[in-house]
């Protein structure tokens, strides 16, 4: 699915990021991205979402080389992404009405298929996550985890395949941040979509990967993977396993310090 | 503000008017029944052609300014290097006031209706300049970065993100400056032009001391002010309905 290669990315002032590093996710995996802030976890999630382009090497989705972003890879990032000035139902209907406005020309919407019925597509996805009630109020008068609901509504009214996360709970209160984890990982059950979920808390990477990508010292030249086989699974949260797996990524990520 | 409130308070002045008449009781203050009864045929005669034609200057600089400062705003505010580059120029002219320019407009573009519109354009302009270039700042990477997630490239993002973006900046500006727009077009009007309600007040007052006229051109004027400024109010209303959400 993704195929990152020799990849080298540098910040403005020239600090590496990335210097020859290689990943590899297969279709349909879900995986954490932990690390520390400034460690180049959301430098990584831009560069697959095509936001960002590498200075050398290559990150390739489905063998296609990415130079802008993809139409089918989805990204929800923490904050301000929602249009302030939109309702939820338009911001929900945002992409559908991007990819009516160039029609299915293949570089900022998939070839071949025109968008019909978008009312429909969204109030489908309104109802799914619970917004309804609040589908014509505007981002500022909602709370935050509806705020996120209505950003996952978004993305994936366009059916991606690959779905990017960046700190997507982080500034939400527990109980909203645990029935958000959740319902992702609903969602990816039901999708079959792979997942990619950048994060700065070891709880959250125990819960949503599979496996856990470390990102640690500058320049990050070796993907560090911590395999996590209880991951990605709701009924993980309650496992004893849960604990053990949390203590291990501490320890990690404590290491990579 | 509520429609019956503006009332009452047009009422208020109203009655101030006429117990003003009655104190002064000179022809240079007539009572406000015997002007606005002159505003009522007038308008329909040479008042309403003076009228139309300050309304078509300003209506035609508020096109122009927004036509040419929305655009610049929005790429000084997304780029900036380019407003490195020009935000000095930008903080000396915007401060001076354009009305002292006219005699230099008129000198350079004569007495045509060109010269006019100029002068309230180059008011508006800054105004609105200055504003959208500030939302156009304020609007945050991630906001652009993940509609760009969605497909949007440079034209959806006008549509989608800048235009809307921009949309509140650029009717405050209008509303904020429509005042002064209204007060310099007064003063250009008075140069060397035989249309607009400026020239209107000034032949009648100070030409053919015919007062009640003077006032009925002075009603004119304001209710042009007013008209635009509630009438950009309710734009605002209409198109930004998110800004007045609680």
């Amino acid at each position: 699915m993704i195929e990152v290669d020799g990849l080298a990315f540098h910040y403005p002032d020239d600090t590496a990021v990335f210097e020859g590093f290689s990943w590899r996710v297969a279709p349909g995996e879900a995986w954490a991205v932990l690390g520390l802030s400034g460690g180049g976890k959301t430098t990584l999630l831009y560069l697959i979402a095509g936001l960002r382009l590498p200075v050398q090497g290559t990150v390739r989705i489905g063998g296609e080389p990415i130079l802008r972003p993809r139409p089918q890879t989805g990204l929800i990032l923490q904050d301000f992404g929602l249009l302030p000035w939109a309702t939820v139902r338009d911001n929900v209907a945002l992409g559908l009405r991007i990819r009516g406005f160039y029609g299915p020309d293949g570089k900022h919407a998939p070839a071949g298929e025109a968008v019909t019925a978008r009312r429909e597509i969204t109030q489908a996805w309104l109802d799914r996550l619970g917004l309804s009630r609040v589908a014509d109020s505007f981002p500022g008068q909602i709370s935050g985890g509806q705020r996120q609901r209505t950003a996952i509504a978004r993305t994936l009214s366009l059916q991606p395949d690959l779905l990017l996360m960046d700190e997507p709970f982080a500034s939400l209160d527990a109980p909203t941040r645990e029935d958000l984890q959740n319902l992702t990982l609903q969602l990816r059950a039901e999708t079959g979509l792979t997942t990619v979920v950048v994060t700065h808390t070891i709880e959250e990477a125990a819960l949503l990967g599979a496996q856990v990508l470390l990102l640690g010292q500058l320049p990050n030249r070796t993907a560090h993977i911590i395999p996590n086989p209880g991951g990605a699974d709701p009924a993980f949260h309650t496992s004893p396993r849960y604990t053990k797996a949390c203590a291990l990524l501490r320890r990690e990520l404590e290491a990579v310090r | 503000m509520k429609r019956t409130s503006v009332l009452l308070a047009a009422v208020a002045l109203l009655i101030g008017w006429q117990i003003a008449a009655w104190m002064v009781n000179r022809p240079i203050l007539p009572p406000p029944l015997e002007v606005l009864t002159i505003f009522a045929t007038e308008i329909f005669g040479e008042l309403g052609l003076d009228f139309l034609a300050s309304l078509g200057r300003v209506v035609a600089s508020m096109a122009l300014a927004v036509a040419t400062a929305v655009p610049a705003g929005l790429a000084l505010g997304q780029m900036p290097a380019l407003n490195r580059i020009f935000s000095p120029v930008i903080y000396i002219l915007y401060p001076i006031p354009k009305v002292v320019l006219v005699p230099v407009i008129l000198l350079f573009l004569g007495i045509s209706d060109l010269a006019k519109v100029v002068i309230i354009f180059l008011i508006l302009f800054f105004q609105i300049l200055v504003l959208v270039r500030d939302q156009a700042a304020a609007l945050r990477a991630e906001l652009v970065a993940s509609v760009r997630s969605l497909g949007a490239g440079r034209r959806a993002l006008f549509r989608f993100v800048y235009y809307p973006a921009s949309l509140p900046a650029i009717l405050t500006a209008l509303r904020q400056s429509i005042g002064t727009a209204v007060a310099v077009l007064y003063v250009a009007e008075l140069f060397a032009t035989q249309r607009g309600l400026g020239y209107y007040i000034y032949l009648h007052g100070s030409t053919l001391f015919d007062y009640p006229r003077m006032y009925a051109g002075v009603v004119a004027m304001s209710l042009l002010g007013l008209g635009l400024y509630f009438g950009v109010d309710w734009l605002q209303r209409r198109l930004c309905p998110w800004q007045f959400a609680s």
